[in-house]
């Protein structure tokens, strides 16, 4: 498969960068690992003017932690988080997402901020945002601006970036010491797209109360979503497995999968109770362990 | 269309060719520099039949641009063969017998090359785990675990003691392996 023409730049740096995307201002596509970008243009299903390649733009591809949190660059690699040693050891469930993207290649080149970008409603990374309630940095020519996980995600293949920004990081909040998170992934086979991805955080306060929660998914409706009714089944009550089956149904029933060649609708609700149960499980053993 | 130029490097050797920005790196090594070991199979990133190194990391060259090979280090199947001499995967594959049809294996190479650069002695799982980009359609993996397994124990032995490793490879214990 050809795409249809495009021109193509790689500018030196950010600015040089910003100042493309707003001279040409709906016109641009940004090209980061190519893996979302590249089977689009193939199929068509995208046909951009211009391909603006951030290969070779500085301060983009770093992981530093910081009191807050963690500072991960746009153009950092699914396999750079996976083998990040301070987010194993702090936000493990960076860590499960991270390494069941695609397959090594995948992640050898694949990004965090261009799978963002592109919002596939399957994608990995955003539930785990919204679980984590991170926040993604949008810059432009004019400025930057943060936006919320929660108002990122619109809808499929729709975030909130405009054609003149660039995602250039991502900011992921440190939970409180007690906390913990874990992902837990359904694929049908190695490399696929999730049927259905649950990311789990969960804050356990005094002697054993949920203190907060948030339940992030991917796969089962329009776009990645936080389950309100999960985390008020979860939020000041004991995390026992009633806790999960509760907070998993609450999940399942907000969920709103198409049926396809993964399953059927009533098989992927069951699946989101179970995965959600899972992460669940984990994310309470880690934040029990630390 | 305008065409841009594009400078790398391909197997230690610097190339040069005038593209098309939508012309895939792929296309670039089969169709312009006439490399036709590097095959294509699905066309949508899953199989990795199209599996090369780009700066020593792999990557499935129908997904990327060759422009964006700009200034990088390709190594392709055609790469890995010191003269007449096989590379140690390349005997393996052929000792273990982790081919049939034989359309995967090049890429299915390169990806255990990648693999055995960053981790020289894998377990079962993370040879399976390193190859789940790669689809075979015909043997169903078992004898291309062992080949790479084969591979793992020479390329370490080589990299230890490399005159005594040469000769204690036995052809026949392989071939024992590969009927078991």
């Amino acid at each position: 498969m050809i795409p249809s023409q495009f021109e193509y730049v790689r500018p030196a740096g950010l600015d040089d960068a910003l100042r493309i995307l707003a001279e040409r201002e709906g016109e641009a596509k940004v090209l980061s690992g190519g893996y979302s970008l590249l089977p689009l243009l193939k199929l068509r299903l995208a046909q951009p003017a211009l391909l603006v390649d951030i290969r070779d733009v500085d301060g983009l591809a770093g992981i530093v932690e910081t009191n807050d949190g963690l500072r991960i660059g746009g153009r950092v690699t699914h396999r750079q988080i996976h083998e990040d040693p301070a987010i194993r050891a702090g936000y493990p469930l960076l860590t499960d997402a991270a390494g069941g993207i695609g397959d090594p290649q995948i992640r050898n080149w694949g990004t965090i901020g261009g799978s963002c970008a592109h919002a596939d409603p399957s994608a990995d990374w955003p539930a785990v945002l919204l679980a984590v309630r991170a926040t993604l940095v949008c810059q432009s020519s004019t400025g930057q601006r943060e936006v919320v996980a929660a108002d990122f995600f619109i809808d499929t293949f729709q975030t909130a970036i405009e054609p003149t920004e660039l995602l250039v990081e991502v900011r992921i909040p440190r939970w409180p010491k007690g906390s913990g998170g874990a992902y837990a992934k359904l694929e049908r086979r190695a490399g696929d797209f999730s049927t259905v991805g649950c990311a789990a955080m969960i804050e356990i306060v005094g002697a054993g109360t949920i203190g907060d929660a948030a339940i992030g998914l991917t796969a089962v409706a329009d776009s990645p979503f936080a389950s309100a009714g999960a985390a008020a089944a979860l939020i000041g009550a004991s995390p026992s497995e009633a806790t999960f089956r509760a907070a998993g149904a609450a999940a399942a029933s907000e969920s709103n999968p198409a049926a396809d060649g993964h399953g059927p609708v009533d098989y992927k609700r069951a699946m989101v109770e179970e995965m959600t149960v899972r992460a669940l499980r984990s994310a309470v053993d880690r934040a029990l362990a630390q | 269309m305008t065409t841009q130029k594009v400078h790398l490097t391909v197997n230690g050797e610097a190339r040069e060719a005038e593209v098309e920005p939508r012309l895939l790196l792929v296309h670039l090594l089969r169709d312009v520099f006439t490399l036709t070991g590097t095959h294509i199979g699905c066309d949508t990133s899953n199989c990795g039949a199209c599996t090369i190194l780009v700066d020593g990391e792999s990557a499935k060259s129908c997904t990327m641009l060759a422009l964006s090979a700009e200034g990088r280090e390709i190594t392709t199947i055609e790469g890995l063969a010191d003269g007449a001499t096989l590379h140690p995967l390349q005997q393996a594959f052929w000792d273990q017998h982790g081919l049939q049809c034989g359309f995967c294996t090049p890429g299915m190479i390169i990806q255990a090359s990648w693999l055995l650069a960053r981790n020289p002695d894998p377990s079962e799982a993370e040879i399976r785990e390193g190859i789940a980009g790669n689809l075979c359609r015909c043997t169903g993996y078992v004898n291309i675990v062992k080949a790479i397994q084969q591979a793992a124990g020479e390329l370490s032995a080589v990299a230890a003691a490399p005159v005594v490793a040469a000769e204690t490879i036995d052809p026949g214990a392989a071939d024992a392996a590969a009927a078991g």
